[in-house]
């Protein structure tokens, strides 16, 4: 809500530069979801247990819930809409959909982000290190196997089209 | 023809929207001059309203303000008993119970001003106890604070009983469990005189909340709309609360002729929503020198906190297969359901069931000691097989191989070779000990009893002249895949492919009523009507000529140009009927209480510290006869999650009570299993198809909340001698049990 204690920061949201307004201390996931209208960012918990809220913040994951506004100035930010090329899938959106990563949803853009972070700086992930990415980001529906195999068959994919 | 889609791995329906983040769920959207909707909750566990205070620092005239007394209709949620005010007028009588609703268009103002509204209210005793509503010092419903009660009788136990060898007996309990899905509950609603009332939300059963609307409002059915968005998650709490939200929402619609969003946060969700019931169950059981079960005698009870709402029926559900998959000559099951203090229990995924079943696979390997038998030569002398009879005088008619399902469950688990290792291992000493166990169970598919037969679910399968094919239903989408299995069903009735089938968005101005999507119901019954309308439509095509026996996609696209074009539409419409032969009297309570069961042999492999007393599961075996897969990597999602959530309710999820509040209503001390938590959890299926399901399928989301809770305390009995009896197994409750055995 812009209002008089707002202020305007710059920002490179999912590749395009943009101003936004809001109080300095507003939470980054209202800002996204409601200035940008980026709705794919989720809110389960409001206390950075649930990792729903997770957006890429300057090449970290972290948790827009706990993240002020502030924090946005100049940085570059990538929320799960950023993620697909137009209509070309990630490799790991591709593969949430072939092993069945996804159930409800709401978790998803969350721990699609953990898994595009985790695979950008491990690009060969044993599952050990899968399970302590994705150890932020709670999922109710599916007791993680699914989801495990999504991240690993990402890799595979990821690797055999860099090969 | 297009090659069956049914037992293949088709992708989600709606998992690209998932994935890119498109998918809409409630909080998604926002209508211009929307206001946002709070509640005011009672303070208080029990007592009488003596006034409300507004803040005079506040506005309040900025602000839409609704109290029961701006209710248009009945202040009762319509459900069984109707015994559940939407707002508290006179007495309250749990915390947290809805007394005032207040709507802003900003809203931290509404978030604020519910803070600076306070409610007097003069405290009457409460009970907070199962014992102490059992005791009856305080009355707080009805004439004994009794729901419901239930008895089944096979046999004669008390004779069966005193003539036994041996008689070994058990006290069991299983704490509250909350559903915690990932979206918090939510509505939006429009309504005014001139038009109705219209909400959209998070949702298990659309017409629930149809038929609870059209009460509160006291206006025709017809001037009501309900509508689901995405939801993220339900596994029971979305089936009967949404009705108070949806309700909620709309009085401050009504109220303020402006659209009104109701988004609950994460701790007044924990803490004002339903729960699993908390359980106790007593056990007495008779067993002869060869290890065959005689007599069962069995005492359960379940807390269903302030209002009736749907405790008799999770109640029956317990009460049925408290006896599992055995076969005994004598059994006696009582099943009740008290009131106390709490905010009410309600549906969480298995109903009841999970409760009764932990407390009898927690009791078997009690008495397959006793009777010096292991747990698994014990349950093989006593499982049930076909044209045996279940306690409620049920005849199990299709075949049921337990022995087998229990035999690949060990080999695949090790587990023979394990317990030999631990045991040896566990002698030698050291900071942990290792442990193996099983639990066999089964679980009733569809609505208990004659449930189906009331409900009379309705569906509809209509083709548009482009050969466009719809599934009109009113079962929701949760996760767990209802539009990707109707898609297959239905293509494969049609002899399509999945991706030229839609599954309609569940509105009640487009949808007939298939019921609620609850009760592992939604493959087994609604799917087979989904089967029956779509072979209907084929047979339309067929005999009237305009379709070959033998098609492609492209005669049927044309069949259907031609038949619409000649006869205006092409729709059919299925209505369940039961199968031939299954009969129930609700009456004597006896007969066939479900249409079929899954059946399931689970084994887990745990670690216990003995420093810090935790429990941590290694290996996870779950095998299951679930009648024909429709979907294998959905069933076996359906399957990994019940089971996590199996293992949450076993080890770490503990509801802390205090004067009936939940004191821990946050994911940062109510803890559910993360990835890190939890072990691989290997799904095996046995099929064997149900006559009486779409392609011989059966029902699959309930059955993986039964069997991880027992399987996981024996194996932490295996691994430590003790013999935990109380649901969730803290570290603290394992050192006081291990305490009571002077280790």
């Amino acid at each position: 809500m812009p209002d008089r204690r707002s202020v305007r920061l710059t920002c490179t949201l999912n590749g395009r530069r943009l101003s936004l307004d809001a109080h300095p201390m507003a939470r980054l996931l209202d800002v996204l979801r409601q200035q940008a209208g980026l709705t794919g960012t989720k809110e389960g918990c409001g206390e950075g247990e649930c990792g729903a809220c997770s957006v890429l913040l300057n090449g970290r994951l972290a948790n827009s819930c706990l993240t002020p506004f502030a924090h946005a100035d100049r940085a570059t930010i990538v929320t799960i809409e950023g993620i697909a090329s137009g209509d070309d899938l990630h490799a790991v959106q591709e593969a949430f959909l072939e092993c069945g990563g996804a159930q409800c949803g709401i978790c998803t853009p969350g721990i699609v982000l953990a898994a595009v972070d985790l695979l950008e700086r491990t690009p060969h992930p044993t599952e050990h290190d899968v399970r302590a990415a994705l150890a932020g980001n709670l999922c109710r529906c599916t007791g993680y196997m699914r989801i495990f195999d999504s991240v690993l068959e990402a890799c595979r994919r990821l690797s055999a089209s860099r090969a | 023809m297009e090659a069956p889609q049914i037992g293949r791995s088709v992708h989600r329906k709606e998992g690209r929207a998932k994935v890119t983040g498109q998918a809409l769920y409630v909080d998604d959207v926002a209508p211009a001059g929307l206001l946002h909707g709070v509640t005011v909750r009672s303070p208080t566990a029990r007592g009488i309203i003596k006034g409300i205070h507004f803040h005079p620092t506040v506005d309040w005239d900025e602000f839409t303000i609704v109290t029961a007394a701006d209710i248009p209709g009945v202040n009762r949620v319509k459900l069984i008993l109707d015994d559940q005010p939407y707002l508290a007028s006179d007495v309250v009588n749990h915390p947290e119970e809805p007394v005032l609703l207040i709507a802003h268009r900003d809203r931290a103002r509404a978030e604020d001003a519910r803070r600076r509204v306070t409610i007097d209210i003069e405290p009457l005793p409460a009970v907070f106890t199962i014992d102490d509503a059992l005791a009856r010092r305080e009355i707080i419903w009805g004439e004994d604070n009794t729901f419901k009660r239930y008895r089944v009788n096979k046999g004669d136990v008390d004779a069966a009983l005193a003539a036994a060898e041996i008689v070994v007996e058990g006290e069991y309990e299983t704490g509250a469990q909350e559903q915690l899905y990932i979206e918090p509950n939510g509505m939006l609603a429009i309504a005014d005189r001139a038009h109705g009332v219209t909400v959209w939300g998070s949702m298990q059963c659309p017409y629930y909340i149809h038929t609870a609307l059209a009460a509160l409002f006291g206006i025709p059915a017809q001037r009501i709309r309900v509508v689901q968005m995405e939801t993220g998650g339900g596994f029971g709490g979305k089936e009967e609360y949404p009705s108070i939200i949806a309700g909620h929402t709309a009085l401050l619609a009504w109220k303020s002729g402006r659209p009104v969003k109701m988004i609950y946060g994460r701790v007044e969700d924990m803490a004002s929503t339903t729960k699993r019931h908390p359980s106790r169950t007593r056990h007495r059981t008779a067993v002869d020198r060869d290890g065959r079960l005689r007599a069962m005698d069995i005492d359960f009870i379940i807390d269903g906190g302030a209002y009736c709402t749907l405790s008799p029926v999770v109640l029956s559900r317990g009460t049925i297969h408290a006896a599992g998959p055995y076969s005994c000559p004598n059994v006696r099951v009582t099943g009740r359901a008290v009131a106390t203090s709490a905010p009410p229990h309600g549906a969480f995924r298995g109903f009841g069931a999970p409760q009764s079943i932990f407390a009898l696979e927690r009791h078997m390997d009690r008495v397959a000691a006793a009777a010096g038998l292991s747990p698994e030569e014990f349950r093989r002398r006593n499982f049930i097989s076909s044209g045996e009879t279940l306690a409620v005088g049920q005849t199990i008619r299709e075949p049921v191989n337990m022995p087998a399902l229990l035999d690949r469950a060990l080999a695949l688990s090790h587990y023979r070779e394990k317990r030999e290792r631990f045991a040896r291992e566990n002698a030698r000493g050291g900071k942990s000990r290792k442990g193996i166990g099983l639990a066999s169970f089964m679980h009733g598919a569809g609505f208990t009893g004659s449930g189906e037969v009331h409900l009379r679910s309705l569906i509809t399968v209509e083709v548009s002249r482009e050969g466009a094919v719809r599934v009109l239903a009113a079962s929701t989408e949760i996760g767990q895949g209802t539009n990707t299995i109707f898609s297959q069903i239905a293509a494969d009735a049609l002899g399509i492919d999945c991706d030229d089938i839609e599954v309609a968005r569940p509105d009640t101005l487009d949808v007939p009523n298939s019921g609620p999507t609850v009760a592992s119901r939604t493959c087994m019954v609604v799917g087979k009507l989904v089967e029956t309308a779509a072979r209907g439509i084929r047979h339309t095509l067929v005999d009237s000529g305009y379709l070959s026996v033998l098609y492609d996609r492209e005669h049927f696209r044309a069949a259907c140009e031609r038949y619409v074009d000649a006869f205006g539409a092409l729709r059919a419409t299925s209505q369940y009927q039961p199968p031939s032969g299954v009969t129930w009297d609700d009456e004597q309570y006896v007969g066939d209480a479900y249409g079929t069961y899954a059946w399931a042999v689970y084994v887990a492999e745990v670690t216990v510290d003995l420093t810090t007393w935790e429990t941590r599961v290694d290996d996870f075996v779950a095998v299951q006869e679930v009648g024909k897969v429709i979907n294998p990597t959905l069933a076996t999602g359906q399957i990994e999650g019940g089971v996590a959530q199996g293992i949450g309710w076993a080890l770490y999820e503990d509801v802390v009570w205090r004067e009936g509040r939940m004191a821990n209503a946050q994911m940062t001390n109510y803890i559910m299993p993360t990835s890190m938590d939890l072990p691989s959890i290997r799904v095996y299926f046995e099929e064997v198809p149900y006559p009486n399901g779409p392609a011989g399928a059966k029902g699959i989301g309930e059955l993986p909340m039964d069997g991880a809770a027992p399987a996981i305390f024996n194996a932490v009995a295996d691994a430590t001698g003790a013999h935990p009896t109380h649901l969730p197994l803290t570290p603290e409750r394992l050192m006081s049990a291990m305490e009571t055995i002077g280790a």
